[in-house]
């Protein structure tokens, strides 16, 4: 079964490319049918490798399926290569990315581009399928373009409005900074090691470079300005609340659960390098923490829901971040598998809500939609409770509770992560659950037209499903200390290392971090179920930290002034652009000497016949003068 | 006989040459262009006239034949030209003949 | 009998010169007949007896006949005359005049400086010429005759009028356009 990885990225890849070339002449269903069933088939294929994987314990599985070029030493083939690591996130893809679609087909039932939704969705997670198992660094750096392109398409989707498209333009550019920063990381990884096979460079790494060295630690920068570009971090982080003008689905998909993780999975497989430069580990440490406050602070303000969620999700990849810059491997990807589950659950009941009410996207337009939508209600408040961390019932109580507790116990963890950890979870918690109590509590200001029918409420029960028993695979001690997860992972990623006396703490940080989460949920309540007014006067009394938590801490802006406008002003300047003058030069000289030789043809006979004299005159003067 | 210098024919045909381009060259109307040729021409066969009889043969005698002969057939039909012209333009002015400027 | 030549050649000369200058065609045309008489007796004093008499036969008397036959078939009035005079400027005789006597200057000055040989005081008569033109320019006479073939050809077609065909509607339309 095995030997059928090969067949994982290339049927969706077959799939869209049925879609572009014979869509127009296929119905809507069956274009969505032959979107949805290549990646269920892909899932199945999936399933059915990591069962095998499972049961024979094979640690790892490397294919080539075509060799794509050779240029002097580099040697670059479509060569996947199937371990621990690469089959969660596999998982993870497939499998989520298969409830969207089918969720999609509900969604885009109305809508007349539907076929080339399914056409890009399948080249997309085509893309990231190729990203999570290529086995070279030049066949991930394709699945990273593809993915970036796909993003751009899917939010640019609806582009007959205008700001779709600056939205996509806008995720596209400045993900591009991380790719150029990417380019020369790679750049720089084969120069000093002449092959860009990643296993290749994990084993010769610490046999080149000493711990701290120069070298490593640009290369491990290059590779976080990458990863910081694709999963919105500070500093690019700006592009992913604007990228939620695309449909949602693309938003579940995308921006939620798989082409924002690229980063984490860059670091995480390049691993080896970080361990080599410390300092470059412990700054994506640091963008992670400081990251998860900005945006949870944002998400505090925000009214539109998905900007709420998209504030969330650059948060929770902070999460993802900071458990990557103390060494806790294994556990950011833990954190990634649930956040994938619940992040996308909530999306897409998200842009249920919104489609039942008309495209409406303002909470505080909404309200009472408890009773109205109870599938979508119960779904959004386990996906919410996950998110939030609520004890022991959720998914996500393990997850981030291990990530905060390993800020705490870590070698390379201290008490600055912990307090930016166990903030940014208190914060996240008054998100979420402010979300939730606005738009589903409350008397009912919109009315919701049209409820979602099962193509659309399934994918969320299975999602909703996940969100709650996802997490126990990984217990922690203190539980029945179940490991599986980090079993699997453990040939693929170095274990975490703790500080001394680290085990004890780990009960009471538990009983810190529920504390903490239960704490914020309450004060969500209080501020908007039992007393409203006072949210308001709360938000008056701190208008302008209010306003610019709502701008996103202003990055906007500082991004206008400093690029935007320099670059537009350099623009208008070069408009009559100089190098085109040189062309434009040439042809007005061609045509004006043209102008001025027609003029001698005047069509007069007789001054033709002065010049053939005058010429006649020439050559004999000419040739009396040379032979005399 | 007595045969003149040859060198003096050849600078008499000069002469009459020079003479008839300048005619060509000033006049405007068509005609007196056709008449300039016609004393150019005359000018070239007296060049050759002269050229032959200082090599004693008989070729620049044949050579003036073929000048005639020439001379001839271009009249003709430089005069039906003429009368075209004179009927499409009803003017004999060489220069309102130039549809083909530019 | 260098004199004869002498004055054949002054004759020539100033005949020419009276044929470019003067406004009515057919003084010029006249003018040109003397001109070419004069250059028969040149011809004749080059020891080429025969072309003398055919350029008088044919240069003068057909050559010169056909041009007056289409000038007296223009039927051109007074008018003609007038604008030869307006034509003929002094301004016009300056850049072709320097250019001709330059170019006559080089001739000159090429005739002059080449070294000149002895010159056969022979007679070509009428016999050499024949059994030339019959020897070895025997296709040069077959291709004038080709070339006068066309030339008739030609110029009895050019010089057709066609009659224009307008329709009767349109008869009367330049007598309306001179109402206008």
């Amino acid at each position: 079964m095995i030997h059928l990885l090969w067949l994982i990225p290339t049927l969706p890849f077959l799939g869209a490319l049925i879609l572009v070339l014979a869509g127009s002449s296929l119905t809507r269903r069956t274009a969505a049918g032959i979107g949805c069933s290549v990646i269920g088939l892909a899932a199945l294929i999936t399933l059915l490798i990591g069962y095998e994987i499972l049961t024979t314990h094979t640690s790892a599985y490397s294919d080539i399926a075509w060799h794509w070029f050779t240029v002097a030493d580099l040697s670059v083939g479509f060569s996947f290569r199937l371990d621990a690591l690469s089959l969660v996130f596999l998982f993870v893809i497939t499998f989520v990315g298969f409830f969207i679609h089918v969720y999609s087909v509900g969604f885009m039932h109305d809508d007349e581009g539907s076929t080339r939704f399914f056409a890009y969705l399948n080249l997309f997670v085509c893309s990231m399928l190729i990203l999570v198992l290529a086995d070279n660094l030049a066949l991930m750096y394709l699945g990273w373009e593809g993915v970036g392109l796909c993003s751009y398409l899917l939010i640019g989707f609806w582009y007959e409005e205008a700001k779709n498209g600056y939205a996509a333009r806008k995720a596209f550019i400045m993900t591009r900074v991380g790719d150029t920063a990417l380019a020369i990381g790679l750049f720089m990884l084969f120069g000093v090691f002449r092959t860009l096979d990643i296993q290749e460079i994990l084993t010769k790494a610490p046999q080149l470079w000493s711990t701290g060295s120069q070298t490593a630690t640009v290369i491990a920068f290059l590779l976080l300005g990458g990863a910081v570009g694709k999963s919105a971090q500070l500093p690019l982080q700006t592009w992913l609340p604007d990228a939620m003008a695309g449909p949602s689905p693309v938003s579940a998909l995308i921006h939620a659960a798989t082409m924002v993780t690229a980063g984490v999975y860059l670091i995480a497989r390049m691993h080896g390098i970080y361990e080599l430069a410390p300092l470059a580990q412990q700054w994506v440490g640091i963008i992670g923490a400081v990251t998860l406050l900005i945006a949870g602070c944002s998400a505090l303000t925000q009214s539109d829901l998905k900007r709420i969620l998209a504030y969330s999700t650059i948060s929770q990849i902070g999460y993802m971040f900071l458990a990557l810059g103390i060494g806790a491997w294994s556990a950011a990807v833990f954190h990634f598998m649930i956040h994938a589950f619940f992040k996308a659950l909530l999306f897409l009941a998200a842009g249920t809500v919104i489609w039942s009410l008309h495209h409406e996207h303002d909470i505080f337009k909404m309200g009472g939609l408890r009773k109205r939508m109870p599938v979508v209600y119960w779904t959004f408040l386990i996906g919410a409770g996950s998110l939030a961390a609520i004890p022991l019932i959720t998914a996500g109580f393990y997850s981030k509770d291990q990530i905060l507790w390993l800020a705490w116990a870590s070698a390379r963890g201290g008490l600055w992560f912990f307090i930016a950890a166990l903030l940014g979870a208190f914060i996240t918690a008054v998100y979420t659950f402010r979300m939730v109590f606005v738009t589903f509590f409350g008397e009912e200001k919109t009315h919701a037209a049209h409820l979602p029918g099962k193509l659309m409420n399934i994918p969320l029960t299975v999602l909703a499903i996940l969100s709650l028993i996802g997490g126990f695979i990984e217990l922690p001690h203190t539980f029945g200390h179940v490991t599986w997860m980090s079993d699997l992972l453990l040939p693929v990623l170095p274990t975490t290392v703790l500080h001394e006396g680290a085990e004890s703490s780990e009960i009471m940080i538990q009983i810190i971090a529920a504390v903490v989460t239960l704490g914020g949920v309450s004060l969500a309540y209080w501020l908007y179920i039992v007393k409203p007014s006072l949210a308001d006067e709360v938000k008056s009394a701190c208008f302008d930290i209010y306003r610019l938590w709502y701008a996103g801490w202003r990055f906007d802006a500082l991004y206008n002034t400093l690029f935007v406008r320099p670059f537009v002003w350099l623009s208008a300047i070069n408009k009559r652009d100089v190098i085109d003058q040189f062309y434009t030069g040439l042809a007005s000289a061609t045509e004006y000497f043209g102008q001025t030789f027609s003029r001698t043809q005047t069509g007069v006979l007789r001054w033709y016949i002065m010049g053939i004299t005058v010429g006649a005159v020439i050559i004999l003067t000419l040739s009396l003068l040379l032979n005399p | 006989m007595e045969t003149a210098a040859v060198e003096y024919g050849l600078v008499l045909a000069g002469t009459l040459f020079v003479l008839g381009l300048i005619s060509v060259l000033i006049r405007r109307n068509i005609i007196f262009m056709l008449i300039s040729v016609e004393i150019m021409l005359n000018a070239a066969g007296l060049a050759f006239i002269a050229a032959g009889a200082r090599w004693g043969q008989a070729d620049g005698q044949v050579m003036f034949i073929f000048i005639i002969t020439m001379a001839a057939a271009e009249v003709s039909v430089g005069l039906a030209l003429i009368l075209q012209i004179y009927h499409q333009l009803k003017t004999l002015d060489s220069d309102a003949a130039d549809k083909m400027k530019g | 009998m260098q004199a004869t030549f002498y004055i054949a050649s002054a004759v020539a000369i100033f005949a020419t010169v009276m044929v470019i200058t003067r406004y009515n065609m057919i003084h010029a045309l006249l003018y040109l007949v003397i001109s070419f008489l004069a250059i028969a007796i040149v011809f004749f004093m080059l020891g080429a007896p025969f072309v003398a008499a055919l350029e008088v036969i044919v240069y003068a008397g057909a050559i010169v006949v056909l041009i007056i036959f289409v000038i007296m078939m223009l039927n051109l009035k007074e008018e003609a005359v007038e604008q030869e005079r307006i034509w003929f400027s002094r301004n016009t005789w300056i850049g072709p005049g320097i250019l001709s006597i330059i170019l006559l200057g080089e001739l000159v000055y090429i005739l002059v400086t080449s070294a000149s040989p002895e010159v056969s005081h022979q007679v070509i008569d009428a016999k050499d010429v024949g059994q030339s033109l019959y020897g070895p320019y025997i296709i040069g006479v077959e291709l004038c005759g080709l070339l006068l073939m066309s030339g008739i050809v030609g110029a009895y077609h050019l010089g057709r009028q066609k009659k224009k065909v307008v329709h009767r509607f349109l008869e009367n339309a330049e007598e309306w356009k001179q109402q206008l």
